[in-house]
């Protein structure tokens, strides 16, 4: 699709205009302390300069507690009340950063593997994606080595790229992100052939090969590096609960009297509950046969049998894990050192 | 808009309830909803999601067989969450159901041949299905063997299908039980599954073995049934493992890069060979 430039102080008045028009806007700012995504209602309250948010922007897809539908219960009858998509927001996620809207990818196709699932599909067509490309970045990125990069396209309906004071350059990847052009045309004009966002970018080195790595873990299931590199793994699941492409969750009831509504929850593959069955038998019942799980999953599993990787780089694992355990170092290592 | 919510259950009224052993039921239940009866198709070795509103979901393969209509059933111990709350249910209850998920025992495949079925404890509720299916095409298959043992007698369930299947000539029934567990008046044998299995020596030629039970049966038993020339492709179990979901997304029940819940639960002893240790 073709690309366009908006003027650094028209991008307020396209925000206006599409909150104006009755979207509900989820975008990056501070709360205590922290750079999260939330609802805001001005520009003003956007927060511009940071390298990521604390959490990831999949909340908008996949909430991590979310209603799969209500129950009645009287005597010798029960009523189920099913979720009215119809119901979810529309939603402009604003700010988001290229590898959360790439996380978009793995998301979709756990949640559509042979069966589709209805809810998280309906809240995906309800969100339009406006992503920001990266002008900085720190020691825990990594896009460029998951398949992707600070200017990467992938997820995005409109990717937007400052260009110092020459304005945004837009790039419009979507049908969604074409209504939005098209609604505020005036606030657009379209970019010269020659506009190349690339030197606006900022730069992350190749770390790692994913196809190696992945090529090598097929081999590791028995390898003592997942005891190695999980020596001090607490367990804590922080790292899943801030990654953009974990999916994986709990189903839980939870009952007011008669009443009640049956809930999704995010979950953990670190949690040593996730997999241990009634009879108290766990088939993974060490921390590092938990790690293993989570890389192997992300980096051989989904590749194997969804043909995508379960990671995109986004470096919030590392920054949110407590006794800094850094997957970049441990993905590169596995890659250098033979531990077969 | 055709794609439906995948979580929503169908409730299923408790037409019969059978205490099978000490803590193990069996439920009868029928659709309440005559469409969901309509448009619901199983066949033998699928499972599904039970569940108590309020308590939640318990993922039991469904115990009764595809050639029986108009119900379904399913046999659980009380151990859990759940399965207490499935437990505190009265014929007559209403309970959810989703279903039915996963791959199937494929019985076509096992025309003219011997089957051989070999379940440990509460192990034979999954095999239930299947023996009831090929029970109820009996004339396409040889000789069916059924080898059943538990810990003590008070543990066999399905007291009643046992002397049923004992009582027919075109079944050979063995039960056994642990040693320590058998009674005055017990007439089955005494001793481990594995060890009577290697006993009554029933030929691999030409024979297919479903075995299903606790781990170090499982284990115990396949080098006996190699022994005995059965081919790897030619035995069969079903893994339980923990699920939530059912249908591949919820993450837990794999086995390296094999889904549970999507590419079993029925598996072949070759592909469990194939697999990572991570049972």
């Amino acid at each position: 699709m073709e690309n366009y430039i908006i003027q650094n102080g028209s991008l307020e008045n396209l925000f206006d205009a599409l909150v104006a028009g009755g979207k509900t806007m989820i975008a990056p700012r501070l709360k205590n302390g922290k750079i999260l995504f939330g609802k805001v209602e001005s520009f003003s309250e956007i927060s511009q300069d940071f390298i990521q948010t604390a959490q990831s922007a999949k909340e908008a897809f996949f909430p991590r507690t979310e209603k799969l539908f209500g129950y009645t219960c009287s005597k010798n009858k029960i009523v189920l009340e099913d979720v009215d998509p119809e119901m979810f927001p529309e939603v402009i996620l604003w700010g988001i950063r290229p590898c959360d809207a790439k996380s978009l990818v793995p998301l979709k196709k756990i949640f559509n593997w042979d069966t589709g699932d209805q809810i998280f599909n309906r809240r995906v067509e309800k969100t339009t994606v406006i992503s920001f490309s990266c002008q900085q970045s720190d020691e825990f990125c990594f896009c460029t080595s998951a398949g992707g990069g600070p200017g990467s396209t992938e997820g995005s309906d409109i990717l937007f790229t400052v260009m110092g004071t020459d304005g945004y350059m837009a790039e419009v990847l979507s049908e969604k992100g074409k209504q939005i052009l098209d609604l505020n045309s005036g606030l657009f004009s379209k970019a010269e052939s020659h506009t190349n966002k690339d030197q606006f970018l900022a730069a992350i080195p190749v770390r790692f090969s994913r196809e190696e790595v992945s090529k090598k873990l097929a081999s590791y299931f028995d390898s003592g590096i997942w005891e190695n590199q999980s020596l001090r793994c607490m367990g804590c699941g922080a790292c899943a609960f801030v990654c953009p492409s974990c999916a994986c969750f709990d189903i839980q009831d939870e009952s007011h009297g008669n009443r009640g509504t049956r809930l999704r929850c995010w979950d953990s593959c670190g949690f040593s509950l996730f997999t241990q069955h009634t009879s108290g038998h766990n088939p993974r019942e060490k921390q590092s046969q938990r790690w293993r799980q989570r890389l192997l999953h992300k980096f051989a599993y989904m590749p194997e049998r969804l043909s995508v990787y379960g990671c995109t780089g986004c470096g919030r694992c590392s920054r949110a894990c407590p006794v800094d355990m850094n997957i970049l170092q441990h993905l590169i290592s596995i890659q250098e050192v033979d531990h077969a | 808009m055709l794609e439906k919510n995948i979580y929503l259950p169908y409730l299923m009224r408790i037409e019969k309830i059978i205490q099978e052993a000490p803590g193990v039921r069996t439920f009868r239940l029928k659709f309440i909803n005559e469409e969901d009866e309509n448009e619901f198709h199983y066949r033998t070795g699928q499972f599904g999601e039970y569940s108590v509103m309020g308590a939640g979901e318990s993922t039991f393969c469904i115990a009764s067989s595809p050639t029986r209509k108009g119900f379904i059933e399913c046999t659980f111990r009380q151990s859990g969450r759940v399965t207490a709350a499935l437990a505190g249910c009265e014929e007559g209850s209403i309970i959810g159901f989703r279903g039915p998920y996963g791959n199937v025992f494929p019985i076509e495949s096992w025309h003219d041949r011997n089957i051989l079925f070999i379940a440990g404890g509460i192990a034979l509720p999954p095999m239930r299905s299947v023996i009831w299916n090929v029970l109820d095409l009996r004339g396409r298959y040889k000789n069916i063997t059924i080898l059943y043992g538990a810990r003590t007698v008070a543990d066999l369930v399905y007291k009643d299908e046992l002397m049923e299947w004992g009582r027919r000539d075109d079944v050979r029934l063995i039960t056994t039980v642990d040693p320590g567990g058998d009674t005055p008046d017990w007439k089955g044998e005494v001793g481990f599954v594995p060890a009577i299995l290697e006993k009554i020596a029933p030929p691999g030629e030409n024979s297919i073995a479903v075995v299903c039970g606790p781990p170090i049966m499982i284990r115990l038993t396949f080098p006996v049934l190699e022994k005995l020339g059965f081919a790897e492709d030619h035995i069969y179990t079903t893994l339980e493992n923990r699920m939530k979901c059912g249908f591949g997304k919820c993450g837990r029940c794999n086995i390296g890069s094999t889904y549970v819940c999507k590419d079993g639960p029925v598996f072949t002893y070759g592909q469990l060979k194939q697999m990572p240790d991570e049972f």
